[in-house]
């Protein structure tokens, strides 16, 4: 490892921080339903499907040997782009999180990826067709596959009436539900982590520390297993609330139609040739099976965030990723400074997320106030009485308060009117 | 540019029916089963709900089997 440079050093660590986003952004999608039905306590879910990312990682040995499947043009890719692209892919996946949204890791690679190599040799770079056929397509072929088939799983369950009362159905859909998350975790890890490996190998390869075509080494696949695995583990709660609870309320048939067609999307999408996101294919399940059960209802305000949420990862990462690499192209003073803009964005980020911490404790809580308080719901607040205010001062603004002369020696003199608004 | 329509509806053909088979075996197991349990609290039993209940139990566990299958090589 002496012929490791500290440029390469910087990538294969920021190589490993993108993994470990990518580990808990996704968490969601092996795990949201069955922790919001109950199947699995959120600890144990986390931790389960951590195991399999781990195993997964180690379980493929077929690394992916392009890391934007044809996307840019690779050859003679310089280390500098590579480090542009993970920063525009890292700074979105944590500001769709801080976000609760979830949206596609993979996506933001490629647009770090394109606009990192845009900046870098100009447009020619880039394969306009391949993106159509890898990147749009899939992402709308994704949730309507994987949702219609949910929907249609979750009509057949519902039409099957196994007794809620009888243990074994309680049982019976809990043990479904973790076998077809069990999957789908273990499809994640081998997917994503191989494609870490392969980012870290090509980096490798363009310094010359390991023979082009080569293997990765074991430190490398033993770096971006754990780095997922311990991602995973974390557990991106704010994405696992808006799948579980936030996108439609699940009962257990639901949760379980909805994660076998996850799993059934990713594996056969995978194998015949024409890959669907995971994060797209989870999310269209989930909105499926909201719409399979009769009065269920789909959220469509969160589902329209999240819609645009993917519509915006592939430009927003794309332009991070170009202005990274303008700033890399200076010399060694722009990498450095890219890599302290990378630590202070996500700093940021982390901070104004412990304003209102998601965790394992309240994951599954039901007040869903996670719409940002915009105009609309700060009016909406301020009109509606809440029932325990004590009184009707309390929602009266500063003119309506003094039409009302109501001296009520037991309230508070005055209480602050904006307090009803919160 | 090539869009490779027949692979899109080959996997949106094979999602569809692998899903909906799948659900629908599990469920039709879990009745099964909970067709046993009533039998068992009556005091009799009902060999041909829970034989059928295994039995598909066992399509789907050998349909996660293949799933493993897949996701290995």
């Amino acid at each position: 490892m002496e012929h490791i440079t500290l440029l390469l050093a910087i990538v294969v660590v920021t190589a490993l921080v993108f993994d470990f986003t990518n580990g808990f952004h996704d968490t969601a999608n092996a795990m949201a339903t069955t922790i919001s039905t109950g199947a699995l306590k959120p600890k144990t879910a986390v931790a389960m499907s951590a195991v399999l990312n781990l195993v997964g990682a180690f379980l493929s040995v077929e690394v992916a040997k392009t890391i934007s499947g044809g996307i840019i043009n690779e050859e003679g890719i310089r280390t500098e782009v590579i480090f542009a692209a993970l920063v525009g892919a890292i700074l979105w996946n944590l500001l769709t999180w801080l976000l609760g949204l979830p949206s596609s890791s993979s996506h933001a690679l490629f647009g770090g990826l394109i606009g990192a190599a845009v900046m870098s040799a100009g447009w020619s770079a880039v394969n306009g067709s391949t993106i159509v056929t890898k990147v749009l397509i899939p992402a709308v072929a994704a949730p309507l596959v994987a949702g219609l088939a949910a929907m249609a799983a979750t009509k057949l369950t519902y039409k099957i009436k196994a007794k809620p009362e009888a243990k074994a159905t309680a049982k019976g859909y809990r043990a479904g539900q973790i076998a077809s998350a069990g999957l789908v975790s273990l499809a994640h890890g081998t997917n994503d982590a191989q494609k870490t490996m392969g980012i870290i190998t090509l980096a490798l390869v363009t310094q010359g520390v390991v023979a082009p075509g080569s293997n990765p080494p074991l430190w490398v696949i033993v770096s971006a297993g754990v780095a997922i695995a311990a991602g995973t583990y974390l557990g991106g709660w704010r994405i696992i609330r808006t799948m579980g609870k936030g996108l439609t309320d699940l009962q257990p048939q639901q949760g379980f139609a909805a994660q076998t067609s996850a799993a059934t999307v990713i594996l056969a999408s995978s194998h015949l040739g024409f890959s669907l996101s995971t994060t797209q294919s989870c999310s269209g399940a989930v909105m499926g099976a909201g719409l399979g059960r009769k009065g269920g209802v789909v959220r469509w305000s969160t589902a329209t965030r999240m819609f645009v949420a993917w519509g915006l990862t592939l430009p927003a990462a794309g332009l991070v990723g170009a202005g990274a690499e303008f700033l890399t192209k200076q010399g060694p003073w722009g990498i450095a400074a890219v890599a302290v803009l990378l630590v202070s964005g996500s700093a940021v980020i982390w901070t104004l997320s412990r304003r209102k911490p998601v965790d394992h404790h309240n994951v599954t809580a039901d007040d869903l106030d996670e719409e940002p308080a915009g105009v609309v719901t700060t009016a909406i607040a301020a009109v509606t009485p809440p029932p325990a205010a004590g009184s009707v001062a309390a929602v009266a603004d500063e003119d309506l308060k003094t039409t009302i002369p109501a001296p009520v020696p037991t309230d508070p003199a005055a209480p602050p009117a904006p307090a009803a608004a919160v | 540019m090539k869009i490779d329509w027949a692979a899109l509806g080959s996997v949106f053909g094979v999602s569809l029916l692998a899903t909906v088979a799948l659900v629908g075996l599990f469920s039709l197991g879990i009745v099964g089963l909970g067709k046993q349990e009533e039998a068992a609290a009556n005091g009799g039993s009902a060999t041909l709900a829970r034989t059928g209940a295994y039995a598909c139990f066992a399509l789907c566990a050998a349909a996660v089997a293949y799933g493993i299958y897949l996701i290995v090589v």
